[in-house]
């Protein structure tokens, strides 16, 4: 249905070019819009516009998910001089699609006195909360489900949420092993939602504004981790230890430490429930990647520098949604270096690290920040 | 003041160690050129495995069908699960002696772990790991091997 919509309305509107949608999506948005609106009821035009989102979002899901977990698999055997899933498809690409129909398949094993309700809940408010991020993340000029004018905090908000869900995960299993998983993964994330949230405070000093738009459209002259100099570069840090922290991948993977824990709070999950929470972690990193790239590195905004307008002509030849990607998976790849580089944590020096380190830090970047913008030494 | 200056030296220290690692990790990741996998069923045929490597217990004979084994059985005394069996037989030496020889050698792949004990305790050197590592097959007794080949002789002067 969808393109008999874009091929009417761009026939007979305006003849757009259809490289252009690459640079502005809402010129292929907007005329569906006008199109739905003109011949259906506000109400089903807007259905019918949530429902196209959300099968967007789905199909995205899915295919992040399962590039991500073969993306893993590929950087740690690079790391490791080893060659990483090679046999299905070329360089093993269809590996992990295999491996989520073999999970499909698989029973769904039910736990003896495990409350069965929130055993089942558990893994779909994970999924639910990674929606509602993803939803509030621009991924591309005019690719963007919602812009709230308080985008940035909402996201911390909602994204902190998924705790609920690890926690009741590993509540109902009615296993020590998840119920230990779960408690340290609620410590965890807890302690280090505190730094990212001033390191993201330092960023929203620099901006002035929480709407991700406004703060993307603000580094049109340079990004912010250039135009903040010193405090954005440490904040970018703090949150790039910090993020690694929340999403309990490694070195932080207290919550599952597979040599103490077998698996933390996923460990009596089998099948598809399994897959959902192993995708949602998967997707949380994307998430965390992905806020870092807007709010540190411009998000979807090409790399420009100050008034060189003809150096910034050149880069805004390359499409907004690459730019986007590229400085996604660059941040995802350095969360990868993290987890095959760096041995485990042990927990108090997890805790020692964010209450000792971090968070004396931040308060003092956010304060020096703070004077930067002030007296305007920024660039 | 002195411990606000460790505490920001323990920082200074802390990240430069950090980097270090992800250096190493980062340079691996950029050098394909070091992968050390192999693909094996593509490579096959221009496999070489490795000179070290225990593949099965074999018994080397020279050219003229003789080996160095006496049949004095201590292969199959320090062999941890009796993997090895020998049955030997006495022959007529030419002056007319009578001396023990071996007869069959038996080498059961199917219970051996590779330990290397036979090889090392061999007083005459007589056996020896082959490289060989495609040992499957569809009948259990083909695992039972008798390395001494049939109608082979004791090599000259190996006592």
């Amino acid at each position: 249905m969808l393109p008999e919509i874009v091929a009417q309305n761009t026939s007979a509107s305006q003849s757009v070019p259809w490289w252009k949608f690459f640079y502005d999506f809402s010129l292929l948005t907007q005329p569906v819009d006008v199109w739905l609106k003109g011949s259906v009821s506000p109400f089903w035009s807007t259905v019918i516009e949530m429902a196209i989102v959300g099968v967007l979002f789905l199909l995205f899901y899915a295919v992040v998910g399962l590039f991500l977990v073969y993306a893993e698999r590929k950087v740690c055997a690079f790391i490791q001089n080893r060659l990483g899933p090679n046999r299905i498809g070329p360089f093993g690409i269809f590996q992990t699609v295999a491996d989520l129909i073999k999970l499909l398949f698989k029973e769904l094993i039910p736990i003896k006195n495990a409350d069965s309700f929130l055993f089942n809940l558990a893994p779909f408010i994970v999924i639910i909360v990674n929606f509602m991020v993803l939803a509030a993340i621009p991924f591309s000029k005019g690719l963007h489900a919602i812009d709230f004018n308080i985008g940035i905090f909402y996201v911390i908000a909602v994204s902190s949420m998924s705790v609920v869900g690890v926690l009741l995960a590993g509540w109902s299993s009615n296993s020590k092993y998840s119920l230990i998983g779960a408690m340290r993964s609620g410590a965890q994330i807890v302690s280090y939602e505190l730094s990212i949230g001033l390191a993201i405070i330092t960023i929203v000093i620099l901006a002035g504004s929480m709407q991700l738009s406004e703060i993307i459209e603000a580094q049109r002259t340079g990004w912010f981790i250039f135009k903040g100099h010193i405090p954005a570069l440490i904040a970018f840090v703090i949150y790039i230890i910090s993020s690694t922290a929340e999403t309990n991948r490694g070195p932080f993977d207290m919550a599952e430490a597979e040599s103490e824990l077998t698996a933390g709070y996923h460990t009596e999950y089998s099948g598809i429930r399994f897959a959902f929470f192993y995708l949602a972690e998967y997707i949380n990193m994307f998430i965390v990647a992905s806020i870092a790239a807007t709010l540190f590195l411009g998000g979807w905004m090409p790399f420009h520098v100050g008034s060189w307008d003809g150096f910034n002509r050149i880069m805004d030849f390359i499409p907004p949604f690459i730019w986007y990607i590229g400085k996604t998976f660059f941040i995802i790849w350095i969360i990868m270096l993290f987890k095959w580089t760096f041995p485990r944590l042990r927990i108090d020096q997890l805790l020692t690290l964010e209450w000792k380190y971090l968070l004396p830090i931040n308060l003092l970047n956010v304060l020096i920040m703070a004077f930067i913008v002030l007296m305007g030494w920024h660039f | 003041m002195r411990s606000i200056i460790e505490y920001l030296r323990e920082i200074v220290l802390g990240i430069w160690s950090l980097l270090k690692g992800m250096k190493v990790t980062s340079t691996y990741f950029f050098s394909p050129g070091k992968i050390v996998t192999q693909k094996y069923p593509e490579n096959r045929k221009s496999l070489v495995m490795l000179e070290r490597f225990k593949g099965e217990v074999v018994m080397p004979h020279n050219e003229k069908n003789e080996h160095k084994c006496t049949g004095c059985g201590i292969c199959e005394i320090n062999c941890p699960n009796g993997t090895i069996e020998i049955i030997s037989k006495v022959i007529i030496t030419e002056d007319g002696k009578k001396k023990k020889a071996i007869d069959k050698h038996i080498y059961r792949l199917g219970m051996c772990t590779f330990c290397a004990l036979c090889v090392k305790t061999c007083p005459s050197n007589a056996l020896a790991f082959s490289q060989k590592f495609e040992h499957a097959v569809f009948n259990r007794a083909l695992l039972n091997k008798i390395l001494n080949k049939p109608g082979s002789q004791l090599m000259k002067g190996v006592e």
